[in-house]
């Protein structure tokens, strides 16, 4: 019995919303009020639940597109057993359970064990698969043996495992946690997904090796802080406002301080002499605005950590917790300050552009974050991400660098600044120079100092005597 | 034999160090003077602060708990004592109503200190052993405290003091004088948090939450675990209100199985609560239903066998473990 998931209408006002993008993909199982697509509206950006627990059969229209609220997006409908029944329907079972323990909780445990183990032993030597019966009229048993538990169900969705597919060592069978996550450590999970896209002749349903076990349990296994959840209680004083977060700020928000507590930060700061890159910049100015270009700093900038990246591999880099994963295109974040947040575009395949692409990109990518134009593929995926807060007159920042990458670079504002050059006839001279500082971030679990201050040389050599042929 | 102070003894210390510091504390109670208190919790405090901070009311708990208000109104720091807190129900219209409702009203903080002895498992009976603290905590405005060591009973003591809430202290009258729990008390600058759990035992294959008495059966239970190899994490709870959902979460998500132990009785105990609070904050970490070994929906036996069925017993304890552990 296949139902319509409609585009919702997100206040009193509003008469359509855009898709920015799905959550989940056809085929995918879906609990009732489980996020499946993300919208954003006039009035508020959200995520939307699913209205009934089932498989995502279709779905109809696209992220990126708009479309007007009360149309019908996707389809969910009930595949086999799985949509059917509530979590209340065990009811019966578990009473029994709970009556029987006794008011210390295991007063009756033996008679309790010995009740449900002739429970499993029955539907053990039947072989029968329970599968087909609803839940509610599933033993206890039944049930621990299909369904497990809300952790291990949590890891075979994250998993694309078959809890049946495991022997579980729980009671009556059950597949436990460490039943689930030993399986996965075996390698077997990626066998029988493999096997299984075989038959659907589809491809495999996964192509990357497996993710470290520290990654797997991160959620599951390991105490992880509240995001949500202020350090100390927030009280509101006499002459105290406040508002919601919005979406953005709460992403913001959370993404911040999940990276300064997974990368192991440093930052290490270099000053740059822009008089080169300043002056190629005059020259060039006039030329770049006839092809509808705008030769910025940030162009400059950009191309040399394209180069300076080239030559440093483990800048571009990732930390899985177990492998460093080289990336093999530089795709460029370059943060934009936009209302009430900030968003990072970012230019993919930053290496195969000229300098005429670059800034054409750069400033394209920049305006539509702006006016929020941008589209989802064009804010993931980024390798190594530049921020300028040196446009607001920051000297310098120690920048946090976004997950998974291993490395953000922070430009400070550049002025002129009085330095003292050797003259070639021996003695000292003040002279005025276009300077700026440059500052590193990196992670230091895979970075080392000398190492990221080589880049830094090399970013800072290739700025400082920028390329003319480049241009 | 083993060196350091009581648990009485560090209650005792609390008191003593609170009223130096500060001469707003004073203490109220039956037979708290002269006598030095049922239990001798503050023998010898006439001579030291005299009749003025060191008072002996009548046999009243409405009127001591009263008059406590009432001179935290004034600006003082009462500290009432109730000689079995069995006995506070007689008060509980002044605490309930009054106390924890009077900030929520008109804006008035009550730091008061409702402190004294709870639990069973020394033969009390049904008048001297019970477990009074859900009373309290279900109601919005009273913190609730109840330490298991003798250094946490000093620095929660003092918090609770310098509080500006009412605080409910309360002591277990089986660790008061309990060899073991003997240990070097923290020095009179240390002061506790009001709200936060303790790791009393670390492990994975499943936690122990528990509180005061039954901290230790616990330990005992989870020590008997490891010898076959099952690691019980053991939370104590220390403070039920404010309850400190991030050290519940956290334990359930490190063992995905939760053992809940109280010697409060089973309906309407704490292990309610925290079941419900892990199913709103940390279903999807579950890898086993969430089990409570608690004392019997009966009043408190006096006979000693039955008392002793009464209570949840170290073999209980592991009991529920295994099961839960082999789920």
């Amino acid at each position: 019995m296949a139902v319509d998931v409609i585009m919702p209408q997100m206040g009193e006002s509003v008469a359509e919303g855009t898709i920015v993008r799905w959550l989940k993909q056809v085929g995918d199982s879906v609990d009732r009020d489980e996020p499946i697509f993300e919208i954003t509206t006039d009035k508020v950006d959200a995520e939307i639940p699913a209205p009934e627990a089932g498989v995502l059969l279709e779905i109809k229209v696209e992220a990126g597109e708009t479309v007007e609220v009360g149309t019908p997006v996707a389809v969910i409908g009930a595949e086999g057993e799985s949509a059917g029944g509530g979590p209340s329907a065990a009811k019966p079972d578990n009473e029994r359970d709970d009556d029987d323990e006794g008011a210390r909780g295991d007063a009756g445990g033996g008679d309790e064990g010995g009740d449900d183990g002739d429970q499993a032993a029955g539907a053990r030597a039947s072989g029968e698969a329970p599968g087909d019966k609803p839940r509610s009229e599933m033993t206890a048993a039944e049930l621990r043996r299909t369904r497990s538990t809300p952790v291990v169900r949590k890891i075979a969705d994250e998993h694309g495992i078959d809890i049946g597919d495991i022997d579980g060592t729980g009671l009556d069978g059950r597949v436990t946690k460490k039943d689930i996550l030993a399986y996965i450590d075996s390698g077997a999970a990626e066998q029988a997904a493999a096997k299984k896209a075989d038959e659907k002749g589809a491809e495999p349903a996964r192509v990357t090796p497996p993710a470290p076990r520290s990654q797997q349990a991160a959620g599951a296994a390991e105490g992880k802080v509240s995001l949500g959840a202020p350090m100390v209680p927030v009280r509101m004083r006499d002459n105290d406002s406040w508002e919601p977060m919005s979406r953005m700020r709460k992403t913001i928000s959370d993404r911040m301080i999940e990276s300064k507590q997974y990368s192991a930060h440093v930052h290490t700061c270099f000053e740059v002499d822009y008089g080169k890159v300043d002056a190629l910049r005059r020259a060039h100015k006039k030329a770049f605005a006839d092809r509808g270009a705008k030769l910025t700093f940030t162009t400059f900038l950009a191309r040399a950590t394209v180069k300076a990246l080239q030559a440093h591999p483990i800048v571009n880099a990732s930390h899985d917790g177990e492998n460093i994963v080289y990336r093999g295109d530089i795709n460029l974040g370059i943060a934009v300050a936009i209302d009430n947040g900030l968003i990072v575009p970012v230019v993919h395949g930053a290496d195969e552009l000229s300098m005429l692409g670059l800034s054409k990109k750069i400033a394209d990518l920049g305006e539509r974050a702006r006016t929020k134009k941008l589209k989802p593929d064009e804010v993931g995926g980024l390798t190594f991400s530049i921020t300028n807060p040196g446009i607001f007159g920051s000297q310098w920042g120690t920048p946090i660098i976004p997950q998974p990458t291993v490395a953000i670079l922070g430009v400070g504002t550049i002025e002129k600044r009085a330095k003292v050059v050797s003259l070639p006839g021996g003695g000292d001279a003040i002279v005025p120079k276009l300077c700026g500082y440059l500052t590193l971030g990196f992670d230091h679990r895979i970075i080392d100092g000398a190492v990221a201050d080589q880049f830094m040389v090399t970013l800072k050599g290739i700025l400082e005597s920028f390329d003319d042929s480049a241009m | 034999m083993a060196t350091g102070n009581t648990y009485i003894e560090a209650v005792r210390e609390a008191l003593l160090e609170e009223m130096k510091a500060d001469e707003r504390v004073f203490l109220l109670g039956e037979d708290i003077a002269t006598y030095g208190g049922a239990f001798k919790v503050t023998a010898g405090f006439l001579d030291e602060f005299g009749a003025e901070r060191v008072v002996d009311t009548p046999i009243a708990e409405a009127g001591i708990v009263g008059a406590a208000i009432g001179a935290a109104l004034m600006g003082l720091r009462p500290v009432a004592e109730i000689q079995f807190l069995d006995f506070l129900s007689c008060g509980f219209d002044q605490l309930t109503n009054f106390a924890a409702k009077a900030h929520y009203r008109w804006g008035a903080a009550i730091p008061i200190v409702i402190r004294g002895p709870g639990g069973g498992g020394v033969g009390g009976g049904p008048f001297h052993s019970q477990s009074v603290e859900m009373y309290f905590v279900k109601t919005p405005g009273i913190k609730v405290v109840a330490p298991s060591t003798a250094a946490d009973a000093k620095l929660l003591l003092k918090a609770a003091i310098r509080d500006p809430n009412p605080v409910l202290f309360i002591e277990h009258k089986a660790l008061y004088r309990a060899p073991a729990l003997r240990e070097a008390l923290p020095g009179p600058d240390a002061v506790g948090v009001i709200g936060e759990a303790a790791v009393r035992r670390e492990g994975d294959d499943l936690a122990i939450l528990s509180y005061g008495a039954m901290v230790h059966k616990s330990l005992e239970a989870a020590a008997a675990l490891a010898a076959d190899g099952i690691e019980a994490r053991v939370v104590d709870l220390r403070t039920l209100q404010p309850l400190d959902d991030e050290a519940i979460v956290e334990a359930v998500r490190r063992c995905g199985k939760v053992l809940i132990v109280h010697e409060d009785t089973r309906t309407g105990g704490i292990a309610g609560e925290i079941t419900a609070r892990i199913n709103e904050r940390a279903f999807e970490w579950l890898d086993g239903p969430v089990t409570r070994v608690t004392a019997q929906d009966t009043p408190v036996p006096y006979n000693k066998g039955l008392e002793a069925a009464f209570f949840p017993q170290v073999e209980d304890i592991e009991a529920a473990a295994r099961r839960l552990a082999a789920y």
